[in-house]
């Protein structure tokens, strides 16, 4: 059997669905830190094979370095609030996180 | 053949380590979990030719959020809040949630038929994608000088801009996070500062 397109595209829906379950069911806040980063990934490997099997070309690969530079930066941000969060709260779990509930 | 093989080694690995993110609790092997899905992804994006992007994804994911993703464990996970239990139910309801919506998202792309897209192709056009090789293309993409034919395709102005503009935005956007994180981290001590006014 050949790889084709669906072959990628299914393991970045994969890779997608885990980070948003990640994402939505974790109560550790790195974890949601890390069910954002595999939401990206997942992304960005559908960019880079519609690059390869369209006429896209060059362009689905700039957009994910694009992709690759704002999840470092976004990583950067996300972990300086969880560090602060730590300091204030002594914990990271992200329900001890209410104290702006109205 | 080779080719195939490697697609499904790296394939299980990045699929499965994506998963074990979720299903793991411990955060540290959560973390590890997610080295091999990256790591896995990068050789994924090698396979489809992409070697810029794949170097990038190892430099950046690899070696520089995880690092920074470590360190985070490193810095929060004491004792008692490495883990943290979710109940049977809420497992279950997450499994079930996300089962749907794979399958969803399964069934849109496999109902979807490619060959009759029109800029769909089996085989890469020029033998740079085929064989690699995109860094200098993707560098002058990003000054603004398109490396492929594409000059004059599109009518001209307009469309050939290239990415001069995101990549400066982008830059601009590193800078002021990084600021930003420098100033979001650093060491703040109630302590202190409640004492200042004695010490001085």
């Amino acid at each position: 059997m050949d790889i084709g397109l669906n072959d990628y595209l299914l393991i970045g829906a994969v890779m997608f669905v885990s980070g948003v379950v990640c994402m939505a069911t974790k109560r550790n806040g790195i974890a949601v830190l890390m069910g954002v980063e595999l939401v990206l990934n997942g992304a960005n490997i559908n960019f880079v094979a519609f690059a390869r099997y369209t006429n896209l070309g060059l362009d689905g690969q700039v957009v994910s370095l694009f992709v690759i530079v704002l999840a470092a930066a976004e990583a950067a941000v996300a972990l300086a609030i969880a560090l602060n969060f730590y300091n204030n709260h002594q914990t990271i779990d992200i329900d001890q996180g209410n104290r702006l509930k109205g | 053949m080779t080719e195939q093989t490697l697609f499904w080694i790296f394939a299980i690995l990045a699929g499965g380590g994506a998963i074990g993110v979720v299903i793991l609790q411990d955060i540290v092997r959560m973390a590890f979990s997610l080295i091999i899905s990256l790591g896995s992804t990068a050789g994924l994006f090698f396979l489809l030719g992409a070697d810029f992007v794949a170097a990038t994804q190892l430099l950046v994911y690899v070696g520089g959020t995880l690092v920074l993703l470590i360190f985070g464990v490193m810095l929060t996970a004491s004792g008692p809040f490495r883990r943290i239990r979710m109940s049977t139910g809420e497992t279950l309801l997450g499994a079930a949630v996300g089962l749907l919506f794979f399958s969803v998202i399964a069934f849109t792309v496999l109902s979807v038929n490619w060959q009759a897209v029109p800029s769909y192709r089996e085989v890469a056009g020029s033998p740079s994608k085929q064989t690699g090789n995109t860094s200098r293309a993707i560098g002058l993409r990003l000054v603004g000088i398109p490396a492929d034919s594409t000059i004059g395709l599109h009518g001209g102005r307009g469309s050939n801009t290239g990415y001069l503009l995101p990549f400066e935005i982008v830059s601009v956007h590193l800078l002021v996070v990084l600021v930003g994180a420098a100033y979001l981290a650093r060491a703040k001590r109630r302590e202190s500062t409640d004492a200042e006014p004695e010490d001085a």
